[in-house]
């Protein structure tokens, strides 16, 4: 009976991994078929999507362009997200559920929407401001804030609930400062939230398809709306081959975090 | 180094009052233990001292310093926490090292302290181990030594032996009070264990449901606690309901005479009279006419002591001796015999009845 039981949830549990890793398997399979109508069995395998994929400069400049603004998105998103995390989990503020929810919201509104709206603002601001903003570099960073800042808070939050309170008070205890506690104490015991927050802040930035299509311009497209353009004309494996370069580079950088903090532990 | 003073200190939230109203000297030197059952605020009473509490009223007072509005980090208090809290991400060296960083005291000064710190708890050979290298007890004698190394003027300890196993407790427990005794400590403790406050403890301060019951010496609250919480709180004890009968005669509920030589408590009617079980003789066989006769209805054996459950005609009382050697007839005593009992008469108390509904809250 337990026996039985046991087999039964082994068995969920791979048919469910089965289930998320199927379609990225089948990508990075999909990259090597020499046809370029996808179809099974494959006539034979080839390198020469990625060829294709390297010589088509929109997904080089793609690239750079998105490890740029997911770079800098990070960066601002992570120290204000934290500081926000902390300040709505410590201090007595009025309004921090209100405050909360805002910042939380760009998580619950579809990425279209949120997308479409902005791009709305930007071309107001562009008539007041007399500047350009959509297909700016500075564009595209404030929409992706807005995606790194709310991750930020999320994480950071959750890590700022399970810790025990205690080694702040003995730091106070011992004559720290409210503010030496807080870089001494406090930062350090949070450094696994704020990793993992950087990480992911950095993986969805990177990735944001929806919130960046009505931002982007000729010559500044980040690589996920360069591969959705390609796909209008073209369908070979070649948008598969760029896939696989980009599932690479998010499961290394999850390794390498994962060396510094166990991810596990804090998501 | 410093008498700490609380004065009506009481803290109240919004439903529930934590505090009720606690008045408390600690002369330089003492240890205080707060004792009482779970909930009765001594966390809430060691944490206004600390400073991490503000209290409703009253004021605590270090040395002759009113410190009321001190922030805690200005307190110079030294708190021991109950799962140590120490910092996961230094070392033990620089987790002592911490409270005299903080006090800008120079690196080679600082170093010969934390060296200094770290032999009194004799973890000398352990400054470089991370916290969570160390076994539960090494852990607490960190947290010692780093509450210890910045000389605070009162020392404070949470439980601070609720998380080691029974032996060890008893060897920190003593470890604790060579320390504190050594460094002239002005300490208070909190703990729930009547035996650790009895054991170490210059003064006891009993709390109920935020109020002080009692304070006093182990040996004051032992030997004449002020009513039947402390009693039965501190010890042991047997708590009988009834009356006095005149003096030196005391009528329990059920009617059986007992000796007792106290002075009865203002109000007559309602009275307890209290008897810890060791004082309590008991010998094998009826005895004379007029000896006090019990029935055994259980024997329990505890290796070194030996308790018997009585029957005094309905009235139960326990008594309880170093277990008789083996050639000793009470040695064969079984349920259902009978024993003659004796005490001296000025052993047994008389308390005030508790009454339930009498207290408000
Ligand atoms: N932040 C709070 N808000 C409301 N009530 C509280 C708060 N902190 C403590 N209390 C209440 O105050 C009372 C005293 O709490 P306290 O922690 O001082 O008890 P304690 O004597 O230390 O108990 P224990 O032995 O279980 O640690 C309890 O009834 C508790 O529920
Ligand atoms: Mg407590």
């Amino acid at each position: 009976m337990a026996e039985s039981r046991g087999m039964f949830f082994k068995s969920a549990v791979v048919a469910s991994y089965a289930l998320m890793l199927a379609p990225v398997v089948m990508v990075i399979i999909i990259s090597f078929f020499r046809q370029e109508i996808i179809s099974f069995p494959p006539e034979g395998l080839t390198m020469q999507w990625y060829v294709n994929a390297w010589e088509r400069r929109e997904f080089a400049r793609g690239f750079v362009t998105s490890l740029q603004v997911a770079a800098i998105a990070t960066a601002i998103g992570v120290p204000l997200g934290t500081a926000a995390a902390y300040a709505l989990a410590r201090a007595k503020l009025p309004g921090r559920e209100a405050i909360s929810t805002l910042l939380l919201g760009p998580l619950a509104v579809p990425g279209v929407v949120a997308g479409t709206a902005l791009y709305m603002f930007y071309l107001r601001a562009e008539t007041w401001l007399d500047q350009d903003i959509t297909a700016t570099l500075s564009g595209l960073v404030a929409a992706h804030v807005l995606l790194t800042i709310p991750w930020t808070v999320r994480l950071v939050t959750a890590s700022l609930q399970g810790m025990d309170r205690s080694a702040e008070e003995a730091a106070a205890n011992l004559g720290a400062r409210p503010p030496t506690v807080f870089m001494r104490v406090t930062l350090p015991m949070l450094r696994p939230g704020v990793v993992a927050a950087a990480l992911f802040s950095f993986i969805q930035s990177f990735e944001n398809l929806e919130l960046t299509l009505l931002l982007v311009g000729p010559g500044r497209t980040t690589l996920p709306v360069a591969m959705l353009s390609y796909l209008e004309f073209r369908m070979d494996p070649t948008l598969a081959a760029v896939a696989t370069v980009q599932i690479l580079l998010v499961t290394a950088m999850m390794l390498i975090t994962d060396r510094f903090v166990r991810l596990s532990r804090v998501i | 180094m410093s008498t700490l003073v609380l004065d009506r200190l009481r803290k109240r939230y919004d439903r529930t009052t934590a505090v009720e109203r606690v008045d408390l000297t600690a002369k330089q030197g003492e240890l205080v233990a707060l004792l009482g059952p779970s909930g009765c605020g001594k966390t809430t009473t060691l944490r206004m001292v600390a400073g991490f509490i503000a209290p409703t009223d009253g004021r605590v007072l270090i040395g002759d310093r009113d410190v009321t509005q001190v922030p805690v980090h200005l307190r110079n208090t030294g708190m021991v926490f109950q799962a140590y809290a120490l910092f996961q991400h230094m070392t033990v060296a620089q987790n002592v090292a911490f409270g005299l960083e903080m006090r800008r005291v120079e690196r080679a000064e600082r170093e010969k302290r934390v060296a200094e710190a770290l032999r009194l708890v004799r973890l000398d050979h352990l400054a470089d181990r991370m916290p969570r290298q160390l076994s539960g007890g090494q852990q607490q004698r960190v947290a010692l030594a780093r509450a210890l190394v910045v000389n605070p003027a009162v020392f404070l300890l949470d439980e601070p032996l609720s998380n080691l196993d029974a032996k060890l407790r008893a060897e920190v427990r003593m470890e604790i009070r060579a320390l504190q005794q050594r460094l002239g400590l002005t300490t208070l403790i909190v703990t729930h264990d009547q035996e650790e406050a009895l054991t170490m403890a210059d003064r006891l301060v009993v709390m109920e449901r935020g109020r002080v019951r009692q304070i006093g010496t182990p040996e004051e609250l032992y030997e004449n606690p002020a009513d039947v919480f402390v009693a039965s709180f501190v010890g042991n004890c047997n708590l009988v309901a009834g009356t006095l009968e005149r003096p030196g005669s005391f009528r329990t509920q059920s009617g059986t005479l007992l000796p007792c030589t106290s002075e009865a408590p203002a109000a007559n009617d309602g009275l307890v009279l209290a008897l810890r079980p060791e004082r309590v003789t008991v010998t094998p066989g009826e005895g004379a006419p007029g000896d006090i006769r019990a029935q055994v209805t259980a024997v329990t054996y505890l290796g070194a002591q030996t308790e018997y459950h009585l029957d005094l005609n309905g009235t139960t009382l326990r008594a309880s001796r170093s277990t008789p050697l083996h050639d000793d007839p009470l040695r064969r005593i079984a349920p259902g015999e009978k024993l003659t009992l004796s005490w001296d008469a000025a052993s047994a108390r008389l308390l005030p009845a508790e009454t339930e509904t009498g207290d408000e809250t």
